[in-house]
């Protein structure tokens, strides 16, 4: 297994570990597009550019945004 | 060392399961349940892999890795992603009727 | 359930899964190995209809129906989430006036990556049986170009620009020709979204049969419906309030 292999690997296991860990919603929606990135890197050392294509349109914009959305809107709700 | 990917795999499916049972705030029930799927992707195409292997687009010289785990990955993308929105719709909606979000004060509510 | 017992359960299957999950690895195919089966099938039928792009021609070809299969969830959730997300009868649509000040950097920059983005968004779903890419990747790409316009600060000009109804009905029609093409290749030949159109010449822009048309419905459907969903979005969080 090549280094950068490995390096890939761990940093899609941690970046998942800090989305999780983190409480607040709408910091969540940043790391979470951060863990788009690292998962798209990990799908182009993989030999597989049209899952990376779908996973950095998807992944790091498209579900984030709608995370935001929604934060926004349940936080409006409260007031 | 060859084990790594698929500890990985599974390793997110417990964190996103962990993530959703800690979790206070049903908008991050759904972002964690969405990492617990994003270990089936990793999963999948660590299973397709060949070390040395190109990308699976004719042209290239030599072996490819396994188109069939791509195609089955791409389709996961899809549904989790769509999931994810009728998901967080869901939770706009509890929020509407309930003012909360809150798991635990969601249960109160109900008695 | 109390908090305590959540936690009880879920160690208890945690552990379990854990448990199982390291069992069933020890056995598995080891990492970049050379065996992969489905591979020396799938490889050699792809390219014997002219596609080079071997996993659209798996996912629009070998596997049509599967994908089928997936444009029918992608239709359900919009729909689903299109319907819970309507404004209720205690709520209603209020514009305001201000929209908040954008830079004009930022809104330049958002004009001029609009032309950019949509050209790259058809041209990922029209060659998506040549290069990697294809009808999702490329829809997705399209639906985000069109809320650049977010970005550029100009809500009401998105709205204006973005008939809901129009896409509703475009995504239906796309739906609805990924079943016709099956229909097609069912009368054909007899069996549900065959490949029935000439292959073509490998590595021409017409080519791979129905690869080719499948792809364009998909790219038509998923940008449809990702506006849709974030049409819906934006107008809970910007513009529906509830009036009481």
């Amino acid at each position: 297994m090549t280094p950068l292999l490995v390096v890939a690997f761990l940093l899609v296991a941690a970046g998942a570990t800090v989305v999780v860990l983190t409480r607040e919603p709408g910091r969540q929606a940043v790391t979470l597009s951060v863990y788009g990135v690292l998962l798209t890197l990990l799908f182009v050392l993989l030999q597989a550019p049209d899952v990376a294509l779908s996973q950095v349109a998807v992944g790091s914009a498209v579900v984030p945004l709608m995370v935001l959305l929604a934060v926004r809107k349940v936080r409006g709700g409260k007031r | 060392m060859s084990l790594l990917p698929y500890l990985v795999a599974g390793w997110l499916l417990l964190i996103g399961c962990f993530g959703v049972v800690r979790s206070r705030g049903l908008v991050h029930t759904v972002v964690c349940v969405a990492v617990a799927q994003s270990g089936t992707y990793v999963l999948l195409l660590s299973i397709g892999f060949q070390y040395g292997a190109s990308a699976p687009v004719q042209g290239a010289p030599g072996p490819v890795v396994d188109p069939v785990m791509q195609a089955l990955t791409l389709t996961d993308i899809v549904v989790s992603a769509t999931v994810t929105a009728l998901l967080l719709a869901l939770v706009i909606q509890i929020a509407k009727r309930t003012g909360t979000v809150d798991p635990d004060q969601l249960d109160e509510l109900r008695g | 359930m109390t908090r305590s017992a959540r936690w009880i359960v879920f160690w208890l299957g945690a552990g379990g899964v854990g448990t199982l999950i390291v069992l069933a690895l020890l056995r598995m195919p080891s990492f970049g190995g050379l065996v992969h089966p489905y591979r020396d099938l799938a490889v050699p039928a792809a390219v014997g209809r002219s596609s080079p792009n071997i996993v659209s021609s798996i996912n629009f070809d070998q596997r049509a129906l599967d994908t089928l299969g997936e444009e029918t969830i992608l239709l359900g959730s919009v729909v689903g989430a299109a319907t819970l997300l309507r404004p209720s009868k205690d709520e209603q649509e209020l514009l305001d006036r201000d929209e908040g000040r954008v830079l004009e950097a930022t809104k330049l920059l958002g004009y001029l990556l609009l032309p950019v983005t949509l050209i790259v968004g058809a041209d990922v779903v029209f060659h998506g049986h040549l290069t990697p890419g294809g009808g999702f990747q490329g829809g997705v790409v399209l639906a985000t170009a069109v809320h650049l316009l977010y970005v550029a600060g100009s809500y009401r000009l998105l709205r204006r620009l973005r008939p809901k109804s129009w896409y509703q009905v475009a995504e239906a029609v796309a739906a609805g020709a990924f079943v016709v093409l099956g229909l097609v290749g069912l009368l054909l030949t007899g069996a549900f979204l065959a490949n029935v159109f000439p292959h073509g010449v490998l590595g021409d822009l017409f080519s791979a049969g129905t690869v080719f048309f499948l792809n364009a419905a998909v790219g038509a459907e998923v940008t449809s419906g990702v506006v849709v969903l974030l049409s819906a979005f934006l107008a809970q969080a910007l513009s529906v309030r509830e009036v009481s």
